[in-house]
């Protein structure tokens, strides 16, 4: 039966760790290159095998699980090697899986300069993070969802440092790992909450009971839903914790594609809206969720307006794409922020690896000032970017239309009119931010150095064909998701992702499910609405980028003269890293420094082990001197002693 | 004129042991420390002498019997000593010889 082989998933990819890691240099580059992605192509398809398995089932039996082996027993805790298959983690097995199984093809052509080693090395980490993300989607309780978050960190800065010869590439690396070591932090004292008040960190003790188990609004709900969010604001890079997000565009591109964009900074929504039982008792959790999400998505936006390096740009772009998700499941519309984490996938990763085609085109240059004009020489590149640039900014029918603004519409349709309309300009700057990134990358004139003119070349079909496919799932990913506003009119299109949800979530919103099948259901003419008002927003964001870095260059740089201020503010990032180090990193070193050089040296090097050794010396000083070798003082002291003790019996 | 009695020979006894002393505290020369030494012992031994004849106890007879075995056994090995330290150091100074300090 299906349920006996879901150990393969995760364990084709660790044999991939095995072998590349083991043997890697061995079986030279091409092995590595066979293994690697073959590998976790394999566990793909043991995940569409699973997929299909659980989709011919009824909804409410779609759930296969496999206990592998009892990891911790210890008086009443248990935590068990299981693996729970349900929608909800097939749907990221699949994103996994088949994301990273393209991305690894596409590693093939990227990283065909490295040498053995380093080649085997790469494929190594690939795999291990592979690996990682898929326990973490797997998990079928909270601490072994926790080995797979921490497993994922490990391969991220591993992976963030690959190149770590160079200092700024392994500083980035340890940032990434310290500013998600708080989150960690965050969401095990969440685990030790959950633990102390349920028992069990199994999903299938924990989530069922939450509603007896917990007071809805109480405070016990409230900080478990807090600790467990924190943790996903350090892994998803929200406020105030995404400052190593950009940073780790250090790491080679197809692994921000991967790990930075596509999978593992969305583990954060999918273990909120995997705990959304708990959340659900925690409504005030829940709206900070949804702000941290808002304030994220608009604030990483302006960001991406200004910044120069093409990776970067998409860094807070992705960032800005993770507060969206999290408002959607801050709203509780859960199904629509994983359906937007799906979309998002798509053609985030595509978004990376054409950013990668280029930056191999033009040998290692990122700045957007010096591309340009590069259509003709990428034409592969050229199509499939726009097709993702087009998703992103939310033009219909492309992938990011549907996800984006199934959220908006959730939100509103929650009451949270403000959220909306943050939402809403954000969407706005989004098309405005990544058709600058479009035009002045591949239109208008070509402004880097000659040399670099003369070796444009498109990139191999290892890579090319990762992002055809990848193109075309950008275009068709939001069909999985047609709300049924539109789907009437098309003549009952069911929304596939959230009825294909509904039984994982479907005591969250038990109007959605019905709503997702596509009923009859009044539509709301504000539905329409608002969808009109995102599409004119998208449109008008493309617009004002043709214009500003097209027709009228010139005019950007002298908007910058005319606001200096914020255009400074800006391109510092805010000066958000310049005030963590002001107010964490610098106390911190003080501190470490005062511990150091007073506590340590001073008081317990100098005062306690130095001090007894003063003392120790002194005295031995003092009564050697009594040991003076000379017969006539010990006479003399003998002498002396006789008669204090004959003066004593005597006259005493 | 008194009759000679205890307090004669106990006071002799204390001068003696003090002259004693006083050359083992203040005389450098080893051979010298050596004979106050003996002037101590032979003073120990008047006092015992002194106390056995007056409370009628032959012990203290036998005591100096056994202090006078003694002093000889002291003055053989002693004097074996001081010789061998002169040929060591061509001195006997007992100041000289500090090579026990701590």
């Amino acid at each position: 039966m299906a349920a006996n082989w879901i150990w393969l998933v995760p364990a084709l990819p660790l044999a991939g760790v095995l072998v590349n890691g083991l043997l890697g240099r061995r079986i030279g580059k091409g092995g590595v290159s066979v293994i690697g992605p073959g590998m976790v192509g394999a566990a793909f398809a043991v995940s569409l095998w699973l997929f299909l398995d659980l989709a011919a089932r009824a909804p409410e039996a779609r759930t296969l699980s496999q206990n592998v082996y009892t990891w911790i027993s210890a008086g009443d805790f248990r935590a068990s090697v299981a693996f729970l298959v349900d929608p909800l983690s097939a749907t990221l097995m699949l994103v996994v899986t088949g994301v990273g199984f393209l991305i690894h093809v596409y590693s093939v052509g990227y990283m065909h300069d490295e040498d053995r080693r380093g080649f085997a090395r790469y494929f190594t980490y690939l795999n291990l993070f592979t690996f990682a993300m898929l326990v973490l989607v797997m998990a079928d309780n909270f601490l072994l969802l926790f080995v797979g978050w921490e497993g994922v960190g490990l391969c991220s800065y591993l992976l963030i440092g690959f190149w770590f010869k160079d200092r700024a590439n392994a500083t980035a690396g340890k940032k990434a790992f310290i500013v998600n070591r708080i989150g960690d932090f965050g969401f095990l004292l969440g685990i030790f909450l959950m633990f102390g008040a349920f028992g069990s960190v199994a999903f299938a003790d924990v989530l069922p009971s939450a509603a007896t188990v917990l007071d809805a609004g109480g405070p016990l709900a409230f900080w478990i839903c807090l600790f467990l969010f924190v943790g996903a604001v350090g892994k998803s890079a929200q406020i105030p914790l995404y400052v190593w997000l950009p940073d780790a565009m250090a790491g080679p591109t197809p692994v921000s594609a991967l790990i930075h964009a596509a999978t593992m900074v969305t583990a954060g929504v999918y273990m909120v809206a995997r705990s959304h039982a708990l959340y659900d008792m925690a409504p005030a959790v829940l709206a900070i969720v949804a702000g941290i999400g808002a304030a994220t998505a608009l604030y990483a936006a302006t960001i991406g307006l200004v910044q120069t390096d093409i990776k970067k740009v998409l860094a807070y772009s992705t960032i800005s794409q993770l507060g969206y998700m999290f408002l959607g499941v801050g709203v509780a519309a859960y199904a629509a922020g994983i359906f937007h984490l799906v979309t998002h996938a798509f053609f985030k990763a595509l978004l990376f690896l054409g950013a990668g085609s280029v930056i191999h085109a033009l040998h290692g240059e990122q700045d957007m000032r010096r591309m340009g004009g590069l259509k003709r020489a990428l034409p592969v590149t050229y199509w499939t970017m726009l097709a993702a640039t087009l998703a992103i900014a939310g033009i219909p029918p492309l992938a990011g239309f549907f996800s984006k603004d199934e959220i908006l519409w959730r939100t509103w349709d929650a009451g949270h009119p403000v959220l909306w309309a943050i939402g809403l300009a954000t969407a706005g700057l989004t098309a405005l931010y990544m058709f600058r990134l479009f035009f002045l990358t591949f239109h208008g004139s070509f402004r880097g150095t000659g040399e670099q003119r003369q070796h444009l070349h498109e990139s191999p079909p290892s890579m090319t064909i990762p992002l055809t496919v990848l193109g075309a799932l950008s275009v068709v990913g939001g069909w999985i998701g047609i709300p049924p506003a539109i789907g009437q009119t098309l003549g009952g299109v069911p929304n596939a992702i959230e009825s294909w949800l509904a039984p994982v979530f479907a005591d969250a919103h038990a109007e959605g499910a019905a709503h997702a099948a596509g009923e009859a259901h009044a539509i709301p003419p504000m539905e329409y609405a608002l969808m009109a008002a995102s599409i004119a927003v998208a449109l008008l964001g493309i617009l004002a980028a043709r214009y500003l870095w097209l027709t009228r260059p010139e005019l950007p740089v002298r908007i910058g003269l005319q606001f200096r201020v914020a255009a400074t503010v800006l391109s510092n990032k805010y000066y958000v890293d310049e005030l963590y180090d002001a107010i964490v990193v610098r106390p911190y070193n003080a501190l470490s420094h005062f511990a150091w050089r007073v506590i340590d040296e001073g008081l317990i090097d100098g005062l306690v082990v130095g001090g007894t050794g003063a003392v120790v010396r002194w005295q031995s000083r003092v009564s050697s001197a009594w040991q003076s070798g000379a017969i006539p003082t010990y006479v003399t002291v003998f002498f002396g002693g006789v008669v204090a003790i004959l003066v004593y019996y005597l006259f005493g | 004129m008194s009759e000679v009695g205890v307090g004669h020979y106990l006071t002799l006894s204390a001068i003696l042991f003090t002259i004693g002393a006083i050359g083992v505290l203040t005389r450098k020369n080893a051979i010298i420390v050596f004979m106050a030494i003996e002037i101590m012992l032979n003073a120990a031994n008047l006092a015992f002498v002194t106390f056995a004849m007056s409370i009628g106890d032959l012990g203290g007879l036998v005591m100096v019997l056994f202090v006078i075995a003694v002093a000889a056994a002291e003055a053989a090995v002693g004097l074996a000593i001081i010789v061998a330290m002169y040929r060591h150091r061509e001195t006997v100074n007992v100041e000289a010889f500090t090579a026990m300090r701590g």
